[in-house]
């Protein structure tokens, strides 16, 4: 394989994303104490690799992506992607929130160009691009409308088409169907993977949903209740398409949902106990 | 067989459409009107004393004169255009500069903390202050002339632009300015690409408010400091007990008022389309 071959100091190929002793702690004014939010991560995101990141609430899943996004400082360890270490938000790092944070009043068009117009690209090519964006997402006809006059769903393919455009090395998805309806949050399961295997990107997507995490995921990553450090990480060896309904698929969902019960039992715990020690 | 049908239907929206519209219109005028009416009708009767209260068809007559009636039959005869043309000028710069100013140093106090820390207690602390009080320093400073109108109108209609846009500004959602440093913008681009249009809705809802302020200052700065426009044209009247010609002035400025209110509006419903239904 050329990668060992070549001693050369480019990182390998296949650890885009590499972290490693990432801590966050921050005072909480209202209790007055200090919560460790994530407490020594490690974590490597291949090439490709489609990672799913499973927690209690209040774990530090979106904490992790903010770190990783640069939306917030992390008190200990570094987030590399190819080599480097992030120390701002870019483009390089596509974000889709849960709550779409489209530019209102910016039309459909105008918020997947408004990356490609800070780069300064020309406006036939960016034009092009977006139109080819667009159509990838099945958003043609809509160009004029504003982000008031689309469903959920539909703003949510805007948020994605506005991160893609700009070819980012990873996408950072914060729990972005958790606002949808079911069914469309199926529909855009489907739709996700399909951008997905067509244009193979990295992508890490935050769930609180293990269904969700499973069908998505190359491994999901299952995160411990406060102090946020991973508990295990597991491979999803199912071929896709993945059929939800099937034996294997339950066998897997029930494999993490016992891993992540105690979890979640022990969220429960610290926020009703805290403080007051039981004896 | 589904073509006629559907152009009756049609039709019959039109009709109902400009029934609609009739309809909503002859709401809109029915208040007005009726005041009118009681108004004309307490005149004829000599409810009203004629000295002090002059009927509408007066005060139509005195308006008619002093807008086209010849020049020199009566002082005022055929100077409204003049008078309403000086207090609109007045009033369009006057508000203009307090825009300018409004929106750049609202700007500031709504972004960084400060500028808002340092300033912002200063406007707070002038901005009860009526705007009448500063009358003195306006005449003693730019004399008896546009200046001190300018000057009044500007400072009054300032506030209420400054005071929105540095709300609007500082309310700006966190999560769009990480949308937008996520899409790789350039720092200095933040404020004329997210910030300002984030506020609009608040930017001009401070220049409606200061549109309204700029006519009430306009004919303030008329009858104290300068020697022209409506609100001279109002005083003089006064002195010669033209209570008609003051109505007459005060329907014109209610009028020219409403107007300049209706294009910021216009311009407003331009720039916030996106707003709608939000």
């Amino acid at each position: 394989m050329s990668g060992f071959a070549s001693g050369q100091k480019r990182p390998q190929r296949d650890r885009r994303i590499v972290v490693r002793g990432l801590r966050k702690r921050f005072m909480d004014i209202a209790r007055q104490e200090e919560v460790v939010a994530l407490d020594g991560i490690d974590l490597d995101i291949g090439d490709d690799e489609f990672l799913t990141v499973l927690g209690p609430s209040g774990c530090g899943k979106t904490t992790l992506l903010n770190i990783i996004a640069s939306f917030e400082n992390a008190t200990g360890g570094e987030v590399r992607l190819d080599g480097e270490i992030v120390r701002k938000p870019g483009p390089d790092r596509g974000v889709v929130f849960q709550e779409y944070a489209l530019f209102p009043w910016l039309t459909v068009r105008q918020n997947i160009e408004f990356g490609l117009r800070e780069r300064r690209m020309p406006r036939a090519e960016r034009r092009e691009c977006v139109q080819r964006q667009i159509a990838t997402v099945g958003l043609s006809g809509f160009e004029q409308r504003y982000p008031h006059e689309l469903s959920g769903g539909m703003r949510q393919r805007v948020a994605l088409a506005r991160v893609l455009v700009n070819n980012p090395k990873i996408l950072l998805m914060d729990e972005p169907f958790a606002a949808l309806d079911a069914q469309t949050r199926s529909m855009m399961q489907q739709e996700l993977l399909g951008v997905w295997s067509a244009e193979r990107r990295t992508a890490i997507f935050i769930t609180h949903n293990i269904e969700e995490a499973v069908l998505l995921g190359d491994r999901v990553v299952v995160m411990t209740a406060r102090p946020g450090r991973i508990k295990e990480i597991v491979a999803i060896e199912l071929a896709r398409p993945r059929d939800v309904t099937s034996a294997e698929f339950n066998q897997t969902r029930r494999r993490i949902a016992s891993l992540l019960e105690d979890e979640v039992h022990a969220a429960f715990a610290a926020a009703r106990g805290e403080g007051s020690p039981v004896q | 067989m589904t073509a006629i049908p559907a152009a009756a239907g049609a039709a019959s929206l039109n009709v109902a459409r400009i029934f609609a519209s009739a309809h909503f219109a002859l709401r809109r005028i029915a208040g007005p009107a009726i005041v009118l009416v009681l108004w004309q009708l307490a005149s004829t009767r000599g409810w009203l004393d004629p000295r002090f209260v002059p009927s509408p068809l007066t005060v139509l007559h005195a308006l008619d004169e002093w807008m086209f009636g010849p020049k020199g039959a009566n002082p005022y005869s055929g100077t409204w255009f003049a008078h309403a043309g000086n207090s609109a000028y007045r009033v369009v710069v006057g508000f203009l500069m307090a825009a300018v100013a409004g929106v750049i140093i609202g700007s500031l106090i709504g972004w960084f903390r400060l500028v808002s820390d340092i300033v912002d207690p200063v406007i707070q602390v002038l901005r009860p202050i009526p705007i009448t009080a500063w009358v003195p320093f306006a005449v003693i400073f730019f004399g008896i002339r546009d200046g001190s109108a300018f000057f009044l109108i500007a400072l009054g209609a300032f506030f209420p632009i400054v005071v929105n846009t540095a709300a609007g500004v500082a309310g700006t959602p966190k999560l769009l300015v990480r949308a937008a440093r996520m899409l790789g913008i350039r720092p200095y681009m933040l404020l004329p690409r997210v910030v300002l249009p984030a506020a609009m809705p608040f930017i001009f809802t401070g220049l409606r408010l200061g549109i309204g302020l700029a006519w009430v200052l306009v004919i303030v700065a008329e009858m104290m400091a300068v020697k022209s426009g409506l609100g001279f044209a109002m005083w003089d009247a006064y002195y010669f007990l033209r209570l008609d010609i003051i109505i007459a002035a005060m329907l014109s400025v209610g009028a020219l008022g409403f107007l300049s209110d209706l294009v910021i509006r216009l311009i407003g419903r331009r720039f916030l389309r996106w707003s709608r239904g939000l």
